[in-house]
């Protein structure tokens, strides 16, 4: 996965998060990057067509970002359930959000296939609680 | 992969080096899954060749692998216990005909090609001191993807000789 798709995964995230525009403190936030870094990549994104842009509001996906974003999403949660199912990993969130960056599409695509995945993932992902809400980990420390 | 990324530590390249074992197990478990699901009289003798070569390969990279996550005092998942993920989802993702079995087979060997690859490139770009020789890791991935590469080929032949 890609910069530009982690940060349209983020927007997405953050949007349903706040039901409504994804506000570039936010972002910074949850992508531990300066909020200047974010306001760049947003640029870019609504150059792209990806993303539309309001002052002092925030960031909104268009139609073609968030089919982007929801790939990027159905991406990242087979990182998670591969890591908290098949390899136990304990902090999966982490350790996904570390591999999300060097871990590419065709590789989780892979993966996938010995993944017990949803069929309206991402719609089940839980946006605060960072997981599938179906993902069931034992001893899962958020839970 | 992401050319910005680089590995930071023992425990990141651990965990890439499990998942190329679990990559290699899942091609290993899928080719005897398709092995098994020939009917009879419905046997192409070349394409089980390549999936028999398929399952060997990638048996031979595992234990390759294997060696390198022991010595990073890690552990791997045993192959039966993915076989045992692959039989659960095979019905779902079973190849419908020969066309897609051998689309499925160069998916496999196209993306542990790019696996590698990558990983090779994030490896020569971190300058990280590993508790394991790097040079050897190096060695052995290199080694591994060239047989991929290889396996790319084969099936390319391959399909194209069915067309």
């Amino acid at each position: 996965m890609n910069t530009a798709e982690q940060y349209l995964k983020a927007i997405y995230l953050a949007q349903r998060i706040e039901n409504g525009p994804a506000a570039t403190g936010m972002l910074a936030d949850m992508l531990e990057v300066s909020p200047a870094s974010v306001n760049e990549m947003i640029g870019k994104l609504e150059d792209r067509g990806l993303v539309d842009h309001e002052k002092y509001k925030g960031a909104t996906l268009t139609d073609e970002g968030i089919r982007r974003a929801e790939d990027a999403l159905q991406t990242y949660c087979i990182i998670e359930r591969f890591l908290a199912n098949v390899l136990e990993v304990e902090d999966f969130r982490g350790e996904a959000t570390a591999l999300e960056a060097v871990i590419d599409d065709t590789v989780a695509e892979r993966l996938d296939t010995i993944i017990d995945r949803r069929s309206e993932c991402p719609d089940c992902f839980d946006a605060d609680a960072d997981k599938c809400e179906y993902l069931t980990v034992p001893a899962d420390p958020a839970d | 992969m992401s050319l910005g990324q680089r590995i930071t530590d023992d425990h990141q390249l651990a965990r890439l080096l499990q998942i190329g074992v679990v990559l290699e197990e899942v091609v290993e478990s899928r080719a005897h899954h398709h092995l098994d699901s020939f009917d009879a009289g419905d046997r192409d003798p070349a394409v089980e060749a390549l999936l028999e070569d398929a399952a060997d390969e990638s048996a031979a990279h595992r234990d390759r692998l294997e060696a390198l996550v022991a010595d990073l005092n890690a552990e791997t998942v045993p192959y039966e216990e993915i076989n045992a993920l692959v039989e659960a989802q095979y019905a779902q993702t079973a190849p419908e005909d020969f066309d897609d079995l051998l689309y499925d087979q160069l998916c496999n060997e196209e993306t542990a090609y790019k696996f590698y690859d990558d990983l090779i490139e994030a490896i020569e770009a971190s300058d990280t001191e590993f508790s394991i020789d790097r040079e050897r890791v190096i060695g052995v991935l290199v080694e591994i993807r060239e047989e991929e590469a290889e396996g790319v080929e084969e099936v390319t032949d391959l399909m194209e000789a069915n067309r």
